[in-house]
């Protein structure tokens, strides 16, 4: 049996994610702060692919927690994907740093004190694999959600620093960038079709790149070039355009 | 994101919500339900939606009852995925399979066995429907009567369907052995629908543009499950249309493909899959977009059984002489109805014809209802985005039952699609 643990199980790309590896022969541990409302989704897992969804307790901004929570997991999982995000309000943020925190926690601080563990432990039996969603507002800054963007970016390095601290120890980290997604998360915006992608899409790629042992991979791909493009343009010109 | 429906026709500017637990405390209203989008016309449109399509978790299944409970935003597609090898099948299916379970209650579809197996009401067991005052009601035959009846069939007017339990019926092969009967006319073709009533599914493609005594020349498909073979399944998407055609390819394509099968087949035999004999279009990703941007509607219509021949005998030939739109049309003969307050089917002879948008179509259609009308016919609201009231009523003996229903529990405010504004429901 081969758990994949699931962190931030709510969201949109998390189930899409959940069923996407069901659907390929793991069994998941559904990781979120409110567990009933994954009973749905651990139901449809157990039908679909009848395989097991176990849902468990976690809480991204309870950090002491995080050692008792890993350690509770029997057996192991022998991968694990950070779902966890929240894209809070930029304007709130900039004027409330309660709020700023918040963002900076639960997409960047929280993130890394459960990775931070679950690395250790995969480093010391040499196995496992570690995916973290960042995004690619993480690239480069831009006023409508810089401080969201900022924790991204801190995410985004921390993945790459331990992806080279892990690779001796045979320990694969996949950074994933998407793009814009449609989800709860962007629900309301209008987004351009063509660089939308549905969850079920990121979650293919995810998989795929995970199973080929890729590094970093932007979804939809052509992001990787739309974010090549906006970070050549030069500061003096971006400040004003964007 | 903007949602149509699989006609693009009408279009309207919608402001789409996801279905959450405190929706009704943020939600505009009036609002609409929408599924997967595959009613043809206004149904499920208006300027504010409520999506129910995320919501689409299998809750359970019953081995040994054929019970599926499942959120209403789960496709026919991924019911078939998953029990199909299971050896489990849908007990009605409509001629596609994307479409939303909770779509498939609120038209109340019907598929090839209907004067076997009815409509898919009867093979719901119960569904939970959140009412937009946030209450909840569990509905079945025997509960809360009222709100099944008017519900399904209710086009989304009645409340969301969160979640339902619909039976499967056990299959021992996903392969349907199927016949293929030609005919010359009318008459044959009605011959044939009783000579093979007995099958479970059956249905007819007839040449529109066949006339004079070649009216209702057709292919007759009757099929049954067959008892050997392995339980597989897989999605056929064959290819995709990549963009709206320009109009004039549909003719040629239509009419070609009719010849083809017309003149290829006497009375064959032959064992094919559930995809190939449920959802031939399906195979085809985007088939709407070959009738090109205007978009597309379908005229169906019923006709009691007794007045059917010769009020289908007037309308083909009416169709074929003006040589509008349509000419691949679909027959079906209905076993009896149920008593949901708006349900479509009724015992009799059902065609189903697309046109595409084009000039002066809906002046035919005019002329065209007055026929239906003429002999006692109703109309399908999954597929209109026309008919007027006065036409549309005169169909549904109990639409006084849907109305009054609707007022006593205050939903005429508070969920309307630009189709029930418009026949008035």
């Amino acid at each position: 049996m081969s758990y994949l643990l699931i962190l931030g199980a709510k969201s949109d790309i998390a189930k899409a994610v959940a069923r996407e590896y069901a659907k390929n022969g793991y069994d998941i541990y559904l990781a979120a702060r409110n567990i009933e409302e994954l009973l749905p989704l651990s139901q449809d897992i157990n039908i679909r692919y009848e395989k097991e969804a176990k849902r468990v307790i976690f809480d991204a901004l309870d950090f002491k927690s995080h050692q008792a929570f890993y350690d509770s997991l029997d057996p192991k999982p022998i991968g694990v994907i950070s779902a966890i995000g929240s894209l809070g309000i930029q304007e709130k943020a900039q004027n409330d740093f309660e709020k700023a925190q918040k963002i900076i926690e639960t997409n960047y601080v929280g993130c890394l004190s459960i990775l931070n563990i679950i690395a250790n432990d995969y480093e010391q039996q040499k196995s496992g694999f570690i995916i973290g969603i960042s995004s690619v507002a993480g690239d480069r800054g831009r006023k409508s959600n810089y401080i969201y963007g900022s924790a991204k970016a801190a995410f985004s390095a921390y993945l790459s620093g331990l992806r080279n601290r892990l690779h001796d120890a045979n320990v694969q980290v996949l950074t994933v960038k998407p793009g814009f997604v449609n989800t709860q998360m962007t629900k309301g915006m209008d987004l351009p079709a063509k660089l939308t992608a549905e969850p079920e899409d990121v979650a293919r790629d995810i998989y795929k790149a995970q199973q080929k042992g890729k590094n970093v991979i932007y979804t939809k791909w052509m992001w990787r070039y739309v974010m090549m493009i906006i970070k050549m343009i030069p500061e003096t010109l971006f400040k004003q355009w964007f | 994101m903007n949602l149509n429906s699989w006609g693009n026709y009408p279009i309207i500017k919608n402001t789409v919500f996801d279905y959450t637990d405190d929706l009704f405390n943020i939600l505009p209203l009036p609002s609409i339900p929408h599924g997967n989008g595959r009613s043809y016309g206004d149904s499920a449109l208006n300027t504010n939606i409520i999506h129910t399509i995320k919501h689409n978790c299998f809750l359970s299944f019953n081995k040994e009852n054929g019970v599926l409970h499942c959120e209403s935003g789960v496709l026919l597609s991924e019911i078939l995925e998953i029990f199909v090898p299971k050896g489990w099948f849908l007990s009605v299916t409509p001629g596609t399979k994307f479409i939303t379970v909770g779509g498939a209650i609120a038209s109340d579809v019907h598929g090839k066995n209907h004067h076997i197996a009815g409509s898919f009401s009867n093979t719901v067991v119960s569904f939970r429907l959140c009412l937009p005052n946030g209450k909840i009601v569990t509905c079945s035959h025997k509960n809360n009567q009222d709100f099944f009846k008017a519900t399904c069939g209710g086009m989304g007017l009645t409340g969301i369907i969160l979640d339902t339990k619909i039976k499967l019926q056990p299959i021992k092969s996903s392969s349907i052995n199927q016949i293929t009967i030609k005919t010359r006319n009318l008459k044959e073709t009605f011959e044939a629908f009783e000579k093979y009533k007995n099958y479970t599914y059956s249905v007819a493609w007839i040449d529109c543009m066949s006339k004079g005594e070649n009216i209702g020349k057709c292919l007759l498909m009757v099929g049954e499950h067959a008892d050997d073979g392995h339980l597989t399944y897989k999605n056929e998407t064959k290819f995709s249309i990549p963009f709206n055609f320009p109009s004039w390819t549909l003719n040629q394509f239509s009419v070609k493909l009719f010849n083809m099968l017309y003149y290829s087949t006497d009375i064959t035999q032959k064992k094919i899959s559930l995809d190939s004999f449920f959802y031939p279009l399906d195979a085809i990703r985007h088939w709407n977009r070959i009738y090109g941007k205007n978009g597309l509607t379908q005229y169906q219509f019923v006709l009691p059984k007794e007045k059917s021949y010769e009020g289908l005998q007037k309308i083909l030939g009416k169709i074929a002489s003006t040589g509008k739109g349509s000419f691949l049309a679909v027959l079906k003969l209905f076993g009896k109805g149920n008593n949901n307050y708006l349900s479509f089917p009724t015992e009799g002879y059902t065609l189903a014809l697309d046109f595409k948008i084009e000039p002066n179509i809906f002046n035919f259609f005019d002329e065209l209802d007055q026929i239906v009308l003429e002999y006692g016919g109703r109309f399908y609201l999954a597929k209109d985005c026309r008919i007027p009231r006065k036409i549309f009523e005169q169909g549904y003996p109990q639409i006084e039952t849907f109305r009054a229903f609707r007022k006593a529990h205050q939903l005429n405010d508070t969920l309307q699609s630009l189709q029930s504004k418009r026949v008035g429901i």
